[in-house]
């Protein structure tokens, strides 16, 4: 859209209207709160004008117009509340009615249903169709969507949606008339990526969930905007709570950064939270075996070791989580440093946010210049986008929408730097397909001026085979010339966002910028990291050498400040990083490991059997491997029963609601703050909001509106410093390459995403 | 492996050839495809939407609004009375009637012995010669129920000299 | 003005010029040969002049439709030949067809030198396959004699042509959803604007026109458009074929000049059958609107003259209805067809007809209540006008026209009189 769209004057209902060139003038008469009823009408979707509700009076035109196709023009006279209007939106209802089979008792959609809604708005509540209605019996068609023909109104809704906006293409249209109907892509069950969104997008209730379904009443449930605890890109999801339990996950009011946007994870998987498995008492061990026992004992046999050890000046190691809040991440690096003595803290990274941090030092600090960091909504409008590394359809599904939409929207120019042949190739204005491990070389040859392609990139055979299902270009010469393509057409956009997997990291995120500084205009950056609040983790300085904000542990100056906060001393020196602590503990030499909401020993599992020489402390939701192996296993609440911030990989920081609540376990900040209190180093109640005012005043880019936070609305938080003395250790970032229906510990205890995958399982081997 | 003979995939090839996009060949290949096989199998449809691009889903949309295009078989002579306007003003309705009765088969329905189905179809532009019918894609027009004995006997004839 | 006149009929009855010999031999391809020396414009400005309308449905001045395609674009332009003949009531094309398929090759070489187009296609229904037969022999062998391809006869102007079948489906007859389906799609209209004109085939610039339409211009070429519309009356040029069926004594396909009074025409169709007397005429297919006989009888067939009586000349479908015919039956038949060929797309027509449809049959079948009528009628005034494409009115229009026009036999079927085709009491038809 152009910067200055030229307005347009029309008339309606006799009164004045001003709306931009180019708006439909079902908008237009919205933006001005006149109604314009409508079913198969959807923002950013295609225009269909099929259910036929939206029709209006326009001046000199003979027949009603449809506002939903209509585009305003200069002087245009319409009238939306004439007699004629009336009927004809009244007959649009009884036509949609002949057919449907006013089951709305036993509905899912009953209560919160537009065709419902409308026939009370606009009548023909009695039936003057007395004919046989057509009947057809619910399908299954996965073990998410199930469809009722006859509650269906044909609004296309869904179709679009799940093509146009999913780009999945699995729902389309069988037979003519009044036979058609919605089918699915295999005949008679649906082969997605299940993300709900036709489910959602239904006006009615003949697409419905099964984890849903017949659970409850839309009213008996009490609404909470909460973040979505499963990737990194933090959408929003309204919890539907009845009886402190989550039934349902939902984004319908469309607030929130991702509009109403949600993969799989974000409507149904939530479900982890009442898995049977769920730690309800913590377990400490006795003569080998984990028992059950009070929350008093064990955390005073925790604060009482700890003592000990602290007292015989033994070491410990903290290793913390990428789904706790920031409040809590903040807490427990606190209560390392300040109460353990010991920067012997770490997280498991997924994405290099010091290096990016490092790269563009000392820019945000000069006023009045762009922002260097991009949130999730400036993908959906950006004028050319490059993406490195990754594959957000399955690791940053919101993102990958926002990206499908600027193209669908703005013909946004894409650009891949990949080794596998992943989706979003479909939207690529240019895609390169390099070696896996050449992303580096790629980005160096992207920044340099030689035109010879470096030989690793050009390898035969070589984008990693396993991420490619058909035969790549392989022909060198053709790589090569690809490749100066693609340099030549990027280097010509202008605002570009760079959008870089864990592929890149260390060195290859710093020439990345350096290039990202040739582009003309304001470029700006995306790390894509994959859990809940990785970004929050780094940010809060879950790292052995960084305090929070990104400040080195070795600046005297950095430590000072904080020293003073918390009134204590900070080591100097740079502590050990998450394989070290294993290795320390396996060698004897770390006395106690303190793990926070991890799980090292899915990645690490060799380590298990060292672990056995600590005293290891596990808090976590359920028994997993590391926690397996504890001392004592503190159970803990999830994302969806604390109140506190979380920060999305853009660095989008948003406020966490509290919507289910669990018996029986506590918020890993209760607990940090209990075992600090034993300790005899108190830091006061455990008050998010407080703590939260703490990260605003002490932590570089974090002093946002509370207000907007409070509000559901996400801040930017930009934690940059004028120079980050950092480690590299690439090595130490390993994504987790997750799918749509995998998610670490949180995804093996979905009973939803492991049916959907049982599922897929089973159709494939068929 | 197709599922097509040699013909049917060079007719294919020659189709594709008309058109600068490929999936514009898509209604006359299944029609083609329909003529040899009887119906639209599962392969068929695979192998007609590879053909064009088109998605398995997208092949079964098309195919679902085409009256003529069907999933299931229908009998080696498909009768399709035509009963709109013209020939219902002459008798048409006489004709599918004496059809049903003859053939012992309802709309859609195919007969036990595979060699007849019947439909009852919408206009076929014969309508200057109504009553008409079409059996596969021969017309029959100016009908009487004696013609249409005649008509019957000569395709069961030649379903049993084959 | 009182017999046939034979134009666009003139090689019905010559069993050779559905070859390229047999064309040739009786004037084929002058009129190419005329038009590849015009300037495009000359040629639009003929057909303009000819005052050729549109012989699918609309009546739409032919010459005008193809001066709305710009002269520059981007994407190709095309001709496109709508034979997709399914309006009940219709089978003139069918006849082009078989008996002269290279007139319309010839009218869609010349339409596509008018609008700058290289690219045609010839859409015919499903149905008639032993007539797309006829017509991909035929343009295979325009293709070898140098009447097709590049260079057409050495004069550089290049045009390629090709047969499409379709597979059913009546709305594919409507321009825009024969466009989709000829990109192998559901045959769904599409939003307009933009017309096809400007968007049309692939998004190019497209002229659509009916087989009756672009087989006419060759003559209209050879004789000049002033012959043509003088043929025929003011604004309604030349001659066109009429489809007689129904209860007439000898129904067939007469050619007749626009304007000739109705009952001349039925006249040459040797008047209702079986000395019957006449109860009601369809235009112009079943689409549109019918008239009683003492209507028809003061009815000149052209397109202005029937529009100012109510009604579309339409397709040229001529109907006859004699005095024993059931119109409750006949408005039952209408709305089945239309029930089965709606699309599905919008609302009131996908519900509207399929409503319109189980009423009249149970109305038909002796189940009519109080009131019904009436709800008819407003049922289908609720398709009328607000449905996405035209196909709505199509079956809007003449149901409405008939419970107007023979409101007193729905009455008298409410009433349980006998029914004239004798025949109420009992369902005439398979539901399906
Ligand atoms: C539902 C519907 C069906 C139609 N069917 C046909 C048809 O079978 N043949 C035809 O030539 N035009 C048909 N038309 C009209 C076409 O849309 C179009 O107006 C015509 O092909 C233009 O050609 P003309 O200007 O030469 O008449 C139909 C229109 C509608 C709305
Ligand atoms: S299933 Fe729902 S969204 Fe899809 S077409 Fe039917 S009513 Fe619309
Ligand atoms: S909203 Fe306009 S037709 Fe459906």
């Amino acid at each position: 859209m152009a910067d200055n769209p030229t307005l347009v004057n029309i008339t309606v209902n006799g009164q004045q209207l001003t709306a931009p060139a180019g708006t439909l003038l079902l908008e237009a008469c919205r933006s001005a709160h006149v109604e314009v009823p409508s079913f198969c009408y959807y923002p950013g979707l295609s225009l269909q004008a099929a259910c036929r509700m939206c029709l209006v009076e326009i001046e000199k035109m003979p027949k009603l117009q449809t506002a939903c196709t209509v585009v305003i023009t200069e002087g245009m006279v319409v009238r939306t509340d004439t007699e004629q209007v009336h009927r004809a939106r009244k007959s649009a209802i009884e036509f949609i009615l002949t057919n449907h089979p006013l089951d709305c008792p036993v509905c899912d959609a009953g209560g919160e249903c537009e065709l419902q809604d409308m026939t009370f708005k606009y009548g023909a509540a009695e039936s003057r169709f007395t004919e046989p209605k057509r009947h057809r019996e619910e399908q299954q068609w996965s073990p998410i969507v199930y469809f009722d023909r006859p509650r269906c109104i044909l609004c296309y809704r869904c179709v679009r949606v799940c093509g146009e906006g999913m780009d999945v293409w699995a729902l389309g249209v069988g037979n003519r008339g009044v036979a058609a109907s919605i089918i699915p892509n295999h005949s008679d069950h649906l082969q997605c990526e299940e993300c709900g969104m036709c489910i959602d997008i239904c006006p009615v209730g003949a697409l419905t969930s099964g984890p849903y379904r017949y659970k409850t009443r839309p009213w008996e449930m009490k609404h909470v905007g909460a973040i979505c605890t499963f990737c990194g890109d933090g959408c929003k999801t309204t919890l539907g709570i009845r009886n402190d339990q989550i039934i349902r996950g939902d984004n319908r009011d469309k607030s929130g950064i991702n509009g109403d946007f949600l993969c799989v994870k974000g409507r149904y998987a939530f479900d982890f939270t009442q898995n049977p498995e769920r730690l309800k008492q913590p377990l400490v061990r006795v003569d080998g075996e984990l028992r059950p026992t009070t929350w008093s004992f064990a955390l005073e046999t925790v604060a009482k070791r700890f003592q000990r050890i602290k007292s015989a000046q033994g070491g410990f190691g903290v290793i913390g989580s990428t789904r706790t809040l920031n409040e809590e991440d903040y807490q427990l690096q606190k209560f390392a440093r300040r109460v353990l003595g010991t920067n012997n803290i770490d997280h498991h990274r997924t994405a290099d946010f010091p290096a990016l941090a490092t790269a563009l030092a000392a820019r945000t600090n000069t006023p009045g210049t762009a922002l260097p960091l991009a949130n999730s909504s400036s993908l959906k409008t950006a004028k050319a986008i490059l993406l490195v590394g990754n594959d957000p359809t399955n690791q940053h599904p919101l993102l990958a929408w926002n990206i499908r939409t600027a193209y669908r929207n703005h013909k946004t120019r894409l650009y891949v730097l990949n080794s596998g042949d992943i989706k979003l190739r479909r939207q690529a204005f240019r895609m390169a397909v390099i070696p896996a491990g050449g992303e580096a070389a790629a980005i160096r040859f992207l920044n340099g001026e030689a035109d010879s392609v470096p030989a690793e990139l050009t390898m035969v055979g070589g984008p990693d085979p396993k991420r490619w299902p058909q035969t790549p270009p392989s022909v060198p010469q053709k790589i090569a010339e690809g490749l100066q393509d693609f340099r030549a057409r990027l280097r010509q956009e202008q605002d570009v966002i760079i959008v870089f997997g864990a592929e890149v990291r260390g060195e290859a995120v710093r020439e990345l910028v350096a290039f990202g500084d040739t582009l003309p205009g304001n470029t700006r950056y995306i790390a894509l990291a994959d859990n809940a609040n990785s970004r929050g983790a780094a940010d809060m300085g879950l790292y052995p050498d960084l305090l929070p904000g990104y400040r080195p542990v070795a600046d005297a100056g950095a430590r000072a400040h904080f020293e003073q906060l918390w009134g204590g001393t900070i080591p100097a020196e740079p502590g050990l990083n998450l394989p070290q602590m294993l290795a320390a503990a396996a060698a004897g030499k770390l006395d106690a490991l303190y793990i926070a909401g991890a799980n090292p020993l899915r990645l690490h599992p060799s380590a298990a059997e060292g672990l056995r020489k600590a005293f290891v402390v596990v808090q976590d939701m359920f028994l997993t491997e590391t926690a397996r192996q504890a001392d004592v296993v503190l159970p803990v609440l999830c994302s969806y029963e604390k109140n506190g911030t979380l920060t999305n990989t853009c660095g989008e920081v948003q406020a966490q609601k509290r919507g289910g609540m669990f018996e029986g376990a506590k918020s890993d900040l209760a607990i940090i703050h209990e075992l600090a209190e034993l300790m005899g180093c108190g830091f006061g109640p455990a008050a998010e909001d407080k703590i939260f005012g703490e990260i605003r005043a002490n932590v570089k880019g974090y002093d946002l509106s509370l207000v907007q936070l409070l509000a559901g609305r996400s801040a930017l938080a930009a934690p940059l410093n004028e120079t980050v003395a950092h480690r590299d250790d690439p090595e130490l970032i390993q994504p987790n390459n997750d799918t749509l229906f995998t998610a670490g510990t949180l995804g093996r205890y979905s009973t939803t995403l492991n049916s959907v995958m049982e599922r897929r399982l089973q159709k494939e081997s068929k | 492996m197709s599922v097509f003979s040699q013909a049917t995939q060079e007719r294919f090839q020659t189709l594709l050839s008309h058109y600068p996009v490929k999936r514009s060949a898509l209604v006359p290949m299944l029609l083609f495809a329909q003529d040899e096989l009887g119906y639209l199998p599962p392969e068929a449809i695979r192998e007609v939407g590879e053909l064009v691009g088109a998605s398995e889903l997208a092949v079964r949309e098309v195919i679902g609004y085409y009256s003529m295009l069907r999933l299931e078989p229908a009998g080696k002579y498909h009768v399709q009375v035509c009963t709109n306007i013209s020939c219902m003003l002459r008798g048409g309705d006489d004709i599918y009637r004496h059809c049903k009765e003859r053939l012992g088969i309802g709309h859609k329905e195919v007969a036990a012995d595979g060699v007849f189905s019947l439909e009852e179809v919408e206009c076929i532009g014969a309508c200057s010669w109504a009553p008409a019918l079409q059996v596969n894609y021969d017309f029959h027009q100016e009908l009487t129920p004696e013609k249409v004995d005649e008509i019957l006997r000569d395709y069961r004839k030649k379903a049993a000299a084959r | 003005m009182s017999q046939e006149v034979k134009i666009i009929s003139k090689r019905f009855d010559d069993p050779k010029a559905a070859t390229l010999d047999g064309y040739l031999a009786s004037g084929g391809f002058q009129a190419l040969e005329k038009a590849l020396t015009m300037a495009p414009e000359a040629i639009i400005d003929e057909v303009k002049k000819s005052n050729l309308r549109g012989r699918g449905g609309a009546g739409f001045p032919t010459g005008m439709k193809w001066s709305f395609v710009p002269k520059q674009s981007e994407r190709p332009k095309y001709v496109l030949c709508n034979a997709d003949e399914s309006e009940p009531g219709t089978c003139k094309d069918r006849l082009i067809l078989q008996y002269d398929p290279f007139s319309l090759i010839e009218g869609m070489i010349i339409a596509g030198k008018a609008i700058d187009s290289h690219q045609g296609y010839v859409f015919i229904r499903g149905e008639y396959r032993y007539l797309f037969d006829i017509m991909e022999r035929a343009i295979n062998e325009a293709y070898r004699a140098g009447y097709l391809g590049k260079n057409i006869r050495g004069s550089g102007l290049d045009f390629d042509l090709y047969a499409h079948s379709g597979a059913g489906a009546y709305e594919c007859g409507e321009e825009s959803a024969l466009m989709e389906s000829l990109e192998g799609k559901r045959g769904i209209p599409r939003l307009k604007p933009p017309f096809p004109a400007i968007s049309g085939l692939y998004g190019g610039p497209t002229v659509i026109n009916n087989m009756e339409t672009l087989a006419t211009v060759p003559h209209i070429i050879v004789g000049g458009g002033e012959w043509y519309a003088n043929l025929g009356v003011p604004k309604n040029g030349g001659t066109r074929l009429f489809c007689l069926s129904g209860h007439v004594a000898r129904p067939g396909v007469y050619e007749l000049p626009l304007g000739v009074p109705f009952p001349r025409l039925l006249e040459v169709g040797g008047g209702v059958a079986n000395g019957k007397k006449l109860k009601a005429v369809v235009p112009g297919g079943s689409s549109t609107p019918m008239f009683t006989a003492e209507e028809a009888m003061g009815l000149n067939m052209d397109y202005d003259s029937i529009a100012k009586a109510g009604s579309f000349l339409g397709s040229g479908g001529v109907v006859i209805l004699d005095e024993n015919t059931c119109m409750v039956k006949f408005a039952l038949r209408i709305m089945q067809f239309y029930r089965h060929e709606s699309c599905g797309w919008c609302v009131p027509c996908r519900e509207g007809t399929n409503w319109l449809h189980l009423a009249l049959g149970r109305f038909h079948a002796g189940g009519g209540r109080e009131g019904d009528v009436d709800l008819l009628r407003e049922v289908s005034e609720n398709i009328l006008g607000r449905t996405f494409c035209p196909l709505g009115d199509a079956a809007a229009m003449p149901t409405l026209s008939i419970l107007k026009r023979f409101r007193q036999e729905f009455l008298d079927h409410l009433a349980g009189k006998p029914c004239s085709c004798g025949v109420s009491g009992r369902p005439a038809l398979a539901t399906h």
